[in-house]
Formats: structure tokens, sequence, C-alpha cells
């Protein structure tokens, strides 16, 4: 194939990107995860826990999460239609103000401007800075398409393309509010229909960021990666229309046993099962993919990211469903079950894919060898031990919780206080941050090994 | 083969695709008066209510603290009845929460005297050694900031007056700065002396958190 005009450097500003914030948030991370079990570290109003948490969900989810997927889209882009970059001076602007929102998303949120709607929480004037952003994004991605050079769209160009689509949607809809002044506004949506409209958002923002377009770059960098063929073309189509069709109905699982109205509750719930289908759809893809050829999880060193984030993505996809049953989601819901839930879904699947796709991109953007795949061994076994610790922790600390506020005595009376329940789980939250700390060292062996690489001398070896 | 080869027709189709649930389960229900229902014995907040509320959500404190108590033999025991939909109507945005590192705060009003509400915000770990609560005490040390109370009430569909708006506040004010308001002693302890005699973002949001659930049970009288 040809490279020539190909424009790698926004490619190369996102991941580098994403890597800042992705240090940046696992500190914040790891500083609201003490202040769990010890309030001192709430020094200032700017780094109390309740400010701080959404700086944390925030510069992860969108700052490394969505920067990984720009870095990601961008290449894949090009290489998939076999066409430059239409409009490279745009990609570079959306670059810098990518970066100029989530910084600014950390100033305000620290300062206390904040929606309160969870992954939704920038005030007003950044919601329309994140619409520009989104708009100059979607420009080149259907530019690129309408020019391209290669007549089928393959798989992952369909989940790009989803994505592009719905978080236009689901990001505006959300975030109608009035504006009391620059700082403050009010959600144009009341009670019942805020929470609706609220989880319908947060159930699909993290569908069609975390799921959808890390699965275009699983079935675009696993094939790449290990030289096979994807298993099954069909198998892809029905996973991935029956994927973007059942998200949507499922966001009320959030709000099991709370007063909206049960039938939306209910229609949640049976998505919620039938979503196992085309999820587990593409985690057979996967292995099947790799059948004959398992050596590979000893011989490439990338092959064992993509398999583990595949497998911690079925698991998440099965856990996830179980706990939006209602009788499942009466003793789970509210506790650190679901903290930990999350977490396998960010810190295993999202972060593994994303992780393997820039070890195989940047050496070839930047016309460089890895640095060390030695190194990037490491990163794996810390990554995946520190968030196997980390997950189970809180699964454990979850169920515990969820029985003492249960419990009663033989009079009926309730045996616990909440706090009670409260402070027997410290000794969990201490074990979570030295848990954290030994994913962050991954982290930071992660990035080390990509700065080490683009300073190298360019080889002669490694594709143009 | 079809549209995997027609980028504009693939994305309007998977427009449309993510539209049907949407539709169902989120556009409809906003026209179905039993999504939100109301009820005249929820009243909306005070204008100091709600300067207290901004105050909850400018702090995140929802990130800890939910307002919603299920319909759960346990949980109501914890907390009090369960929480009805009517409870909500002008809660702009929700604040049911995703998580409980605190307790639920949908049945907090009433429940302790404000004196508990200024030692607590103060310092949480004073009353309970263990908590891992951030203190709030410089909330006390911050002027309430009434400048936009009216245009809040306006924007939120209160229908108060200025006039209403300006006696809501002076009338709190009064009462917590009154010589005999019952929690005098404790708000002085945590008050600094130049504030004492003004209303601070900490009275705000105990005002707010001393209205959370109240009208319900009105309602519920009623029954």
């Amino acid at each position: 194939m040809n490279d020539t005009g190909y424009d790698y450097s926004v490619v190369r500003g996102f991941a580098f990107s994403a890597l800042f914030w992705l240090v940046i948030g696992l500190v914040i991370g790891l500083w609201i995860a003490f202040e769990m079990f010890n309030p001192a570290l709430n020094l200032t109003p700017w780094l109390s826990f309740g400010r701080l948490r959404v700086v944390h969900t925030n510069g992860l989810g969108v700052g490394f999460g969505l920067a990984g997927i720009f870095a990601t889209a961008y290449y894949m882009l090009q290489r998939l239609t076999r066409t430059p970059l239409p409009f490279p001076g745009l990609a570079k602007a959306h670059l810098w103000v990518f970066n100029a929102a989530i910084a600014a998303a950390a100033v305000t949120l620290m300062a206390g401007m904040n929606t309160t709607k969870e992954y939704a929480e920038l005030e007003w004037p950044l919601d329309v800075g994140v619409v520009i952003m989104w708009v100059m994004f979607a420009i080149n991605v259907f530019a690129i398409l309408i020019r391209r050079q290669e007549k089928q769209m393959y798989i992952s160009l369909w989940y790009l393309v989803s994505m592009t689509v719905t978080i236009a949607v689901l990001y505006i809809v959300n975030n109608l509010e009035i504006p009391l002044n620059l700082y403050k506004s009010y959600s144009l949506y009341a009670g019942g229909n805020d929470a609706n409209v609220e989880w319908w958002y947060g159930h699909n923002i993290v569908g069609f960021i975390f799921t959808v377009p890390v699965l275009a770059m699983f079935y675009y960098f696993l094939p790449k990666a290990t030289g096979l063929p994807i298993y099954s073309h069909r198998l892809s189509i029905v996973s991935f229309w029956s994927l973007i069709f059942a998200y949507l109905w499922t966001g009320a699982h959030h709000l099991m046993l709370t007063p909206l109205p049960e039938w939306i509750q209910t229609v949640a719930i049976a998505f919620s099962i039938f979503l196992i289908a085309p999820s587990w759809g593409s985690v057979v893809n996967g292995y099947y993919t790799l059948q004959g050829n398992w050596e590979q999880m000893r011989t490439n060193y990338l092959t064992k990211f993509f398999i583990l984030g595949i497998t911690f993505y079925g698991l998440q996809t099965l856990q996830g469903p179980l706990q939006g049953l209602r009788t499942l989601n009466a003793f789970f819901h509210y506790t650190d079950w679901v903290v930990g839930h999350v977490h396998m879904g960010t810190m295993g699947w999202v972060t593994m894919i994303i992780s393997a796709s820039f070890y195989y991109m940047i050496p070839r953007i930047t016309g460089r060898e890895l640095y060390s795949v030695k190194l990037a061994n490491t990163h794996f076994w810390l990554i995946l031990v520190g968030q196997l610790a980390w997950t189970v922790t809180m699964w454990i600390g979850g169920i515990q919780q969820g029985a003492m506020w249960k419990a009663t005595n033989p009079d009926g009376s309730l045996t616990y206080s909440f706090l009670d329940g409260l402070t027997s789980l410290y000794p969990y939250y201490q074990m979570r941050f030295v848990a954290g700390i030994v994913y962050f060292i991954g982290i930071l062996v992660f990035t080390w090994n990509l700065i080490q690489t683009v300073r190298q001398e360019p080889s002669t070896a490694a594709e143009a | 083969m079809g549209i995997y080869s027609k980028p504009v027709v693939f994305a309007v189709i998977s427009a449309l695709v993510i539209l049907v649930g949407t539709v169902v389960t989120v556009f409809v229900p906003m026209f179905m008066p039993s999504t939100q229902p109301v009820s005249a014995y929820v009243k909306p907040y005070t204008a100091i209510e709600q300067e207290g509320r901004d105050i909850y959500m400018r702090e995140g404190c929802n990130n800890c603290h939910t307002q919603t108590v299920r319909p759960l033999r346990t949980e109501v025991l914890r907390y009090g009845e369960y929480s009805k939909a009517e409870e909500f109507a002008w809660d702009r945005p929700f604040l049911w929460g995703s998580r409980r590192t605190g307790p639920d705060l949908n049945r907090v009003g009433g429940k302790y005297p404000d004196s508990w509400h200024y030692k607590h915000m103060h310092s949480p770990q004073s009353m309970f050694e263990k908590s891992n609560m951030p203190p709030y005490g410089w909330l006390a040390k911050n002027r309430l900031d009434i400048s936009e109370s009216f245009r809040k009430t306006q924007i939120l569909g209160y229908g108060y007056t200025e006039e209403q708006v300006k006696q809501q506040i002076a009338d709190y004010k009064t009462r917590v700065t009154a010589p005999d308001y019952e929690s005098k002693t404790t708000r002085d302890q945590v008050t600094p002396e130049a504030l004492q005699g003004e209303l601070t973002e900490m009275d705000a949001i105990i005002a707010y958190m001393q209205k959370l659930g109240r009208d319900v049970k009105a309602m519920e009288a009623q029954q």
C-alpha cells in the first residue's frame, strides 16, 4: 500500500494527548481513592471528593478515551479508505480545540461549575465547544468516506460512522439546558424525565465511546497485529446492527426501583438481556479469529492484549445485564460492586485495546521500531494484575456492603448502621488504592515505552 | 454490497436504527404525564432552598449521596417511606445519584435539628470519628450570593414575584440570625463573627437539607 500523502501528525498528536490525560486522570483517581479511606486529602474545595470525582471520570473517559479514539480513527480512516485526510488543517485545529476543552473542563469542574448529570457535567459554554469539536471531527469522517479509494467500507468504519452520528444525538439531547449566566444553567427536563434522559445518555455514551469505537479498533488492529482475517464477516454484520439497535433501549436499567415508570424499567431489562447476544458476537468473532493460532498468545506480544481485552468485554457484557435484573439490582445498586464493574470495562477492555492499538500504530506512523517489547510485556502484566486486584476487591466490598444494608435482626430491625457498612469497607479501599498504584506503574511503563519509541532514530526497516 | 459502499445512506440508516429505542423509551415518555406526575402538595423550592440546592450541585454531593429511597423493606426501615414520582416535579436537574458512599438524603428533611447539620457540615469527623465525608466548614465563611436568586426561580418556573423572593430571603435571614433561633449556639460556633448576622452558603445548604422529603409527608397524609 502506498502511504504517500497520509497525514499522521494528528494521529500522533492525539495519541500523546491520550497518554498525557491518562496519567493525569489516574493521578486524580489515586487521589480520590485515598480520600475514600482518609478524608485528610480534601485539602481545599478544589480538591474535595465531590468535585474531583468528575475530573477523574471526564479526564479519563474523554481526555484519555476519546483522544485514543480520535488517534486511531484518523489512522484507520486513512488506511481503510486508502485516502489521505481531506482537511488536515481542520484535524490539527480539532486536536487543539480538544486539548483546550479538556483543560478548561478540568479547571471549571474543580471550580464547581458542574451540572451534576453524570458524564455530562460540563456547563453549557463547554457543551457548545464540545459540539463544535465533534463537527470538526465529523467533517473529516464523512469527507474521507465520500472521497475514498476503497469501494467497500470495512467493519471498523461502520462502528466509527455509528459513533459519529449517535454521540451527536446523545450529547445534544441530554445537554439541553437554560443558561442562568456563563457558569450555570438548569436542565430543560424535570425529575423523572431528566433522570430518564440522563441515563439514556449515560448508558449510551459509555456504549458509543467505550464499546463501539473500541470495537472498531479491535476489528482493525486484531487482524493487523496477528496477520489473521476476522473469522466471520456475517457475524460481524449481525452483531453490529443488533448492538446499535438494542443499546438505546437499556438506559433505564440504571434507574431500577426508582420512581421512573415501571414499564420503562422492564423494557430496559429485556433489551439488556438481549444485548448479551451481539456483545458476545464480537467476543466469539475475536476468539475464532485466533483458532489454530493460539500460540500467538505466547509469541506475539500484542495478541494477548487483544484477547484479554475482548475477554473483559465479554465478562463486562454478561455482568452488566445481570446487574440490571431487579432482584440482583436491589442488592448491588449503589454499592462498590458497580464501581468494580465499570472499572473492569475501562481498565481491562478499553485500556488493553487502546494500548495494543498504539503499540501497533505508533511505530508505523513514526517509522521507528517499538523501543522495548519487554517493557510492553511488563506493562501488560502490571495493568492486568492491577485491574484484577482492583475490580475483585470492589466486588467483594460491594457484596459485603449490600449484605450489611440488608441485614436484619430476628426482631426485624436493622443490624448495621449506615456508618458500620461504610467503615467496614476501609480495608477494601486501602487494597484498592494499592491495586491502583500497581496499575498506574503499568501505565507509566506504557507511556515511557512510547516516548522512548518516538525519541529513537528512524529505522529503515519499519513501514514508511 | 449495498449500504456498505454508500457512507451517507449508511449513516442515515444507522441514525434511524438508534432512534427507535430512543423515541419509544425517552421521547414518548416526555409527553406522558405518568413519567413525571405533579401533586399540589409538592411545592417548589424557596429561593433559599434553591440556593442551597445549587451549592449541593456545585460541591458534587450527588457523587456520594442518592435521593431515592427504593421500595424495599430494609431501605424503608433505614431511610423512611420510599420515594414517589411526584416529589421530583420541580427538580431540574434530578439529583437521584448512582452511588451511596454516604446515606440517602431523600428523607433527611426534619430528621435532625439545624444544629446537627451545622456541626456535621463543619466537621463530620467530630460527630462520627471514622466518617470519610469531606468537611464543609468553609461554606459558613462564604456569604450567600443572592444576586441571581430571583432569575433562578424565573428560569425554573416557580412562579414567585420578585417581592416574594426578597421576602423569602429576608424571612430566612431573620430566622437564623434571631437571638432565639434554636440552633443559634452551634451556628455561631461555626460561622465567623463578621457573617453571623448575614446569610452564608452553609445556611442555604441546610435549608435545602431540611426541605428534602417534607412535602410528600403532607401528600401522603391526605391520601
